[in-house]
């Protein structure tokens, strides 16, 4: 029998086309013959397959036949769901709309840039007085009940620069340093502290004098620069030395214009770039004179800073009223920092600047 | 919506005998009950309405072979379940094409349904297998085999309709059909 034949065998017999005799003959030849019976199971398998292909695309066809009946359109517009109209603008229009702010943006942003908007509107004057702790301030200001165990070693809820113009302990600060304060002291280069007080000051050009008023202060010898009554011109070498921190600072610096913040004329602009804690300390020349008092600083202009003139200096102590001085106050209008170079002019007058501390409770 | 209000929606047990019985009228109104509901499901999911269409038919035919098949276990509502196998196909479906986002809106509940999903998508490779060897076979082998194995004519039907002079000569060219079409068959990966 070929394969033909047998094929034609099976498929006939799958198709139950068989007589019952025929059928029981071809089972006892499939049960004995496992090569026949394999035949049968993969031909069984197979043309099965190809009769589940041909139902699937017969319910295929059904199937579109029923879809094309209904309108998909209609139902779909039914069921979708509408977002709101303010969603439905930004996904039709987001690209547009995109494009527009950007252009609006940028076009604000030059505007801006060209008016010098930006550049220096919002700069702040700022006093230079370093503020050690604001919050333990308000705390103490409110009683001692709330901080039981204040410390001894207080370092000064203010601290600024100061320097001497007298050797009987007359100092130069601002005002703004010692302003509010309960007490005051003084620090010089070597460590040692004194007790001072306020003998006036001026908040007009933010300068106060202060007398050191401690038993074991002695005399400062005479001083080594001296004020100077004229006013300087910009473009002059300057420098300044103060206590931004702990410890002693150079600040050089180019006088950089004859008036100080928004053309105030009773002081200088200078290109030194003053610290907080640099307020009340002395501003010379190259020659060693004293030409100004160290202010304060425009927070946005780095390396900007402003001195109080010498010639309001004078005026100011000038002012003040003969009962108040208890001691003579004799200005020294000698200078002995002319033929130094800088180095030496430091060193000598270094020990006439002091730290300003001030406590108030 | 319009579907609660759609008068003729079977009820699940007349489906099921429907399907049994081979009814065109209980498929008809089956498939047009929840044809909105996933049409609904997919639109607002990313998808078009042929993606619906592609995705609900193939549920309606997993649905139908396993009526046939006679494992059909209803154990929840047949909208239940016709919601499910449709949400897991799209859900397949859109991570295939990576339009999936992560999250899918629903608009009804739904059950676990994958393996039953897996199944239905070995045997839709069988069958694109089965299609794409009948076309490579080409005429007049393929409406032979047809004929004889799809359509359940017999051979003397088809030696009439092909002008063949004798069944024998029909009966060899059937043979010589069915062998290459099982080598086509499963020549294909």
């Amino acid at each position: 029998m070929s394969d033909n034949q047998l094929l034609e065998v099976i498929d006939k017999y799958l198709n139950g086309e068989m007589t019952k005799e025929e059928r029981a003959r071809f089972e006892i030849l499939r049960n004995e013959n496992a090569e026949i019976n394999a035949k049968v199971a993969e031909h069984k398998h197979f043309t099965g397959l190809i009769k589940q292909y041909g139902e699937r695309l017969e319910l295929e066809k059904r199937l579109n036949a029923i879809h094309s009946e209904i309108d998909v359109q209609a139902l779909e517009e039914e069921l979708m769901i509408h977002p709101s109209w303010i969603v439905q603008l930004w996904r039709n229009h987001h690209s547009k709309i995109s494009v527009a702010a950007s252009i609006a943006i940028f076009a604000a942003l030059c505007t801006l840039f060209f008016t010098g908007y930006l550049n220096n509107r919002e700069t702040n004057y700022v006093k230079l007085s370093r503020e050690v702790d604001k919050i333990q301030k308000t705390l103490n200001s409110r009683g001692t009940n709330l901080n039981p165990h204040p410390k001894i070693d207080n370092p000064g809820n203010f601290r600024g620069t100061g320097f001497a113009i007298s050797s009987n302990g007359y100092i130069v600060t601002d005002n703004h340093v010692i302003k509010d304060a309960d007490s005051v002291y003084v620090q010089s280069i070597d460590g040692k502290s004194y007790k001072a007080k306020v003998v006036y000051s001026e908040p007009q050009t933010d300068i106060a004098v202060l007398l050191i008023t401690d038993p074991t202060f002695k005399s400062l010898g005479a001083i080594p620069y001296s004020l100077k009554k004229t006013e300087s011109d910009m473009g002059e070498n300057v420098f300044t030395i103060g206590y931004p921190g702990d410890n002693m600072v150079l600040g050089p610096g180019f006088l950089t214009a004859g008036t100080g913040y928004k053309g105030d004329t009773t002081a200088y602009q200078v290109s030194i770039p003053v610290n907080p804690g640099n307020s009340g300390g002395p501003l010379l020349d190259n020659k060693g004179d004293l030409i100004g008092v160290i202010d304060a600083k425009q927070t946005r202009m780095e390396g900007a800073g402003f001195a109080v003139k010498s010639t309001y200096l004078l005026k100011t102590i000038q002012d003040i009223p003969a009962d108040s001085l208890k001691k003579p106050l004799t200005i020294n209008y000698k200078n002995g920092l002319a033929s130094l170079n800088r180095v030496q002019q430091i060193k000598k007058m270094q020990n006439y600047v002091f730290i300003v501390k001030v406590y108030n409770q | 919506m319009s579907k609660e209000s759609n008068s003729g929606i079977p009820t699940d047990s007349e489906v099921i005998l429907g399907i049994l019985n081979n009814s065109e009228s209980v498929l008809k109104r089956l498939y047009v009950a929840y044809f909105p509901m996933v049409l609904q499901l997919v639109i607002n999911n990313n998808g078009s309405g042929d993606d619906a269409k592609d995705i609900y038919q193939e549920a309606i035919i997993i649905l139908y072979n396993k009526v046939k098949t006679g494992d059909f276990e209803l154990s929840s509502k047949l909208k239940t379940y016709i919601y499910s196998v449709c949400r897991r196909l799209w859900l397949k479906r859109l991570s295939q094409i990576h339009r999936y986002g992560g999250d899918i809106k629903d608009f009804e509940e739904y059950l676990s349904v994958d393996d039953e999903t897996e199944k239905n998508n070995e045997r839709d490779i069988q069958f694109n297998k089965m299609g794409d060897a009948l076309k490579l076979l080409g005429e007049p082998c393929k409406t032979i085999i047809e004929d004889f194995y799809i359509n359940n004519r017999s051979m003397q039907e088809i030696c009439e309709s092909f002008g063949y002079t004798n069944a024998d000569n029909a009966k060899t060219q059937k043979y010589k059909c069915l062998q290459r079409l099982k080598k086509l068959f499963f020549q294909q990966k």
